[in-house]
């Protein structure tokens, strides 16, 4: 079967900087992945090149959505990969600050719904039908994440591990196939890293989205992978299931000479 | 609370004022006579004022920062307009009140300050339109101005050339002022913040220079005049009457706008552009097209500063390119600024206050621009959010009362 992420030999240069080095990778169908590796190793530049931010200095970003063809996404506009499918979130939180949070779980379902200027001004029924509905999925969405009490509040006035977890919310909203994870469980104390474990593996048994997740809790790597990339210096240099990656020299050696606290 | 530290710093205040004020203040050469006046009662007056002000200032900062503590303790009071829009009787009472002001306005009250509540009126359209841009998908446009002066002169022209009546003019001149914003939205659709604000501050200025110096079009410097007023099916009006009748139809307008504008801002539509303002790339991120987006809002932002020219040319019956300098889009920034951005009555208030202020203040005739001039000032200072604050949407839902209160 094809994998529904198929990233080939990906090249990014920043000026004199090769933030990415012909990496490959791959998700299939159902699967959690997860991409490892010091801090500076081009992880997020990784997810930036997947998800149109930036555009790769060379190689290939093929996608396979359930029930469609094959696609190459390199350089689309980063509205258009979330069209197709891919949501994610992003390290540094980027929530929608002075917006409620319903409002950001919203936000997400702007590219599934149509509601045009003169049917907002005019408010027409199919409008006040599809805004209803917005409100319902996006509510419904919250409910699952376990965010419902804060439904009204500013996004901004979220404890910490929320706004992590609105994040997951908001991309949810966007109906992906793929939802990309990056250090999801940064700053999370250790129960709300356990529930964040959870969440994870709901997400992807139970709404059948694969999932792409950048971390650095190892415990939580190992707990939620089916496979493991690791990667450093923009270059891969491991993959396998998290046994093999747990024994592997070039890993070990990799994390303890650079980041010894990892 | 008088402590010796605080008199003191009072005290050197009002020296350091007493010092810098000396010489325009107290010295005063007479050259006739060849004598110097020293007068020192100015001197005493100013280090006694400013010794007083300084106190104020020193309090209402104390009260600012207070309030700031407060809020980080999360004990922070509902924004005044949420707390009356969660009383239904007292905003419905509130909002009978205004109509029913709005209405006998014109009978109780002479030509002249009808005059000047209509000019109020269409910078509050301006402001809402303008709102639209910079408080909700928070676009720094300082030219502003352009799409205000398209309108006008698309309604002067077309009544000149061709005796076009009002009532269709305002259409066309809410789709040019569009066309206008679309034109200018899309080389500026990568720049933001202070890139922004440069280009189509030079975008404003470009069309005034057109105006003024292409005299075969626009008539250059000495404008048009003798355009119609708004007809009512034909009647002929007295002066005072067509004045009322313009008042109304501002009335009429700027209703219409806070209706659309509010239902806008509650759309999918407005939603997009409040999160193009929160964030770009999350923006982006979540599957918004930027560059649609911008564009609707510089569009219909455009829309009702072209409609609000038409009235303004309609009403005034006279135009030309003085009246579309900077200063203009600078006064509708104010509006939406002091009012409070993205916030329908706030900038409803800020126009009311930034217009007729000026005016009422004529009374104090020479200081009439430095106690505009400072209002700004410490409302900024202690208020930059604004006169009103903007609020977000709260969603209802069944069976949640238990849970949004625990
Ligand atoms: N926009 C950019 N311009 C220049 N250099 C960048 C840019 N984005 C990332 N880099 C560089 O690419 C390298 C990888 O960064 P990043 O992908 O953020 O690492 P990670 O997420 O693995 O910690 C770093 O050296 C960083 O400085
Ligand atoms: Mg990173």
């Amino acid at each position: 079967m094809e994998p529904i992420l198929d990233v080939k030999s990906i090249t990014m240069d920043f000026g004199g900087l090769r933030a990415l080095d012909r990496l490959d990778l791959d998700v299939q169908k159902g699967e959690i992945v997860a991409l490892i590796g010091p801090n500076g190793a081009g992880k997020t530049t990784f997810f930036n090149c997947i998800t149109g931010l930036y555009s790769p200095t060379r190689g290939d970003i093929l996608i396979t959505p359930p029930g469609k063809k094959t696609e190459r996404i390199n350089g689309l506009k980063p509205n258009h990969v979330t069209e197709r499918g891919l949501a994610r979130t992003f390290q540094n939180i980027r929530l929608f600050q002075n917006m409620t949070v319903l409002e950001n779980v919203m936000i997400g379902r702007h590219c599934r719904t149509r509601t045009g200027v003169a049917g907002a001004m005019l408010r027409l029924k199919s409008a006040r039908e599809e805004e209803q509905t917005i409100v319902d999925h996006s509510r419904a969405i919250l409910e699952r994440i376990g965010l419902s009490q804060f439904v009204n509040d500013l996004s901004k006035n979220l404890p910490y591990g929320a706004q992590r977890r609105l994040e997951i919310a908001r991309a949810m909203a966007t109906d992906p196939f793929l939802l990309l994870l990056d250090e999801p469980a940064a700053g999370m104390n250790a129960q709300e890293t356990r529930e964040l474990d959870n969440l994870i593996k709901k997400i992807c048994d139970e709404d059948g989205i694969s999932i792409l997740l950048i971390e650095h809790d190892m415990k939580l790597v190992m707990s939620l992978s089916d496979r493991i990339f690791v990667m450093d210096y923009g270059r891969k240099i491991a993959q396998g299931t998290p046994e093999e990656i747990k024994n592997d020299p070039e890993v070990i050696k990799a994390y303890l000479g650079e980041d010894p606290d990892a | 609370m008088l402590t010796f530290a605080e008199i003191k710093r009072s005290v050197l205040v009002s020296l350091w004022f007493m010092f810098l004020t000396f010489p325009i203040m107290v010295v005063r050469v007479n050259p006739i006579e060849e004598v110097v006046e020293w007068r020192w009662r100015n001197l005493i007056v100013i280090g006694a004022g400013s010794f007083a002000l300084s106190f104020v200032w020193r309090y209402m900062m104390a009260r600012k920062e207070a309030g700031l503590k407060r809020k980080e303790a999360g004990g922070e009071k509902a924004p005044l307009v949420r707390r009356i829009m969660d009383r239904p009787r007292l905003s419905r009472s509130i909002v009978g009140l205004v109509v029913a002001f709005v209405c006998v306005f014109p009978f109780l009250f002479s030509t002249y300050q009808v005059t000047i509540m209509s000019t109020a009126l269409i910078y509050v359209m301006l402001g809402l339109g303008l709102n639209i841009v910079i408080g909700l998908a928070g676009l720094l446009d300082l030219g502003y101005v352009a799409f205000y002066a398209v309108g006008a002169y698309s309604y002067a022209l077309l009544n000149f050339h061709f005796g076009v009546g009002f009532w269709i003019a305002l259409p066309l001149g809410g789709l040019l002022g569009a066309l206008f914003g679309v034109l200018l939205g899309f080389p500026v659709l990568r720049l933001r913040g202070d890139y922004l604000a440069i280009v189509t501050l030079g975008f404003g200025e470009i069309i005034r220079l057109i105006l003024e110096n292409w005299n075969e079009f626009s008539f250059g410097p000495s404008g048009i005049a003798g355009i119609s007023r708004p007809g009512f099916f034909g009647i002929d009006m007295s002066l005072n009457t067509a004045t009322i009748y313009v008042y109304f139809v501002l009335i009429g307008l700027v209703i219409l706008t806070v209706f659309f504008v509010n239902r806008l801002q509650n759309s999918r539509i407005g939603r997009a552009w409040v999160a193009l303002r929160e964030d770009e790339i999350a923006c982006q991120a979540m599957g918004i097209d930027k560059t649609k987006t911008k564009l609707t809002a510089f569009a219909l932002g455009a829309t009702w500063a072209g409609m609000a020219g038409v009235v303004f040319a309609a009403k005034t019956t006279f135009i030309n390119p003085a009246s579309f300098t900077f200063l203009e889009s600078a006064i509708i920034l104010s509006i939406v600024v002091l009012g409070g951005m993205g916030s329908i009555p706030g900038v409803i208030l800020g126009a009311l206050v930034l217009i007729l202020l000026p005016e009422y203040l004529r009374a104090f005739s020479d200081y009439r621009m430095i106690l505009f001039g400072a209002t700004l000032v410490l409302m900024m200072v202690f208020r930059p959010q604004g006169l009103i604050t903007g609020v977000r949407r709260v969603y209802r839902f069944q069976g949640d009362n238990g849970r949004n209160e625990s």
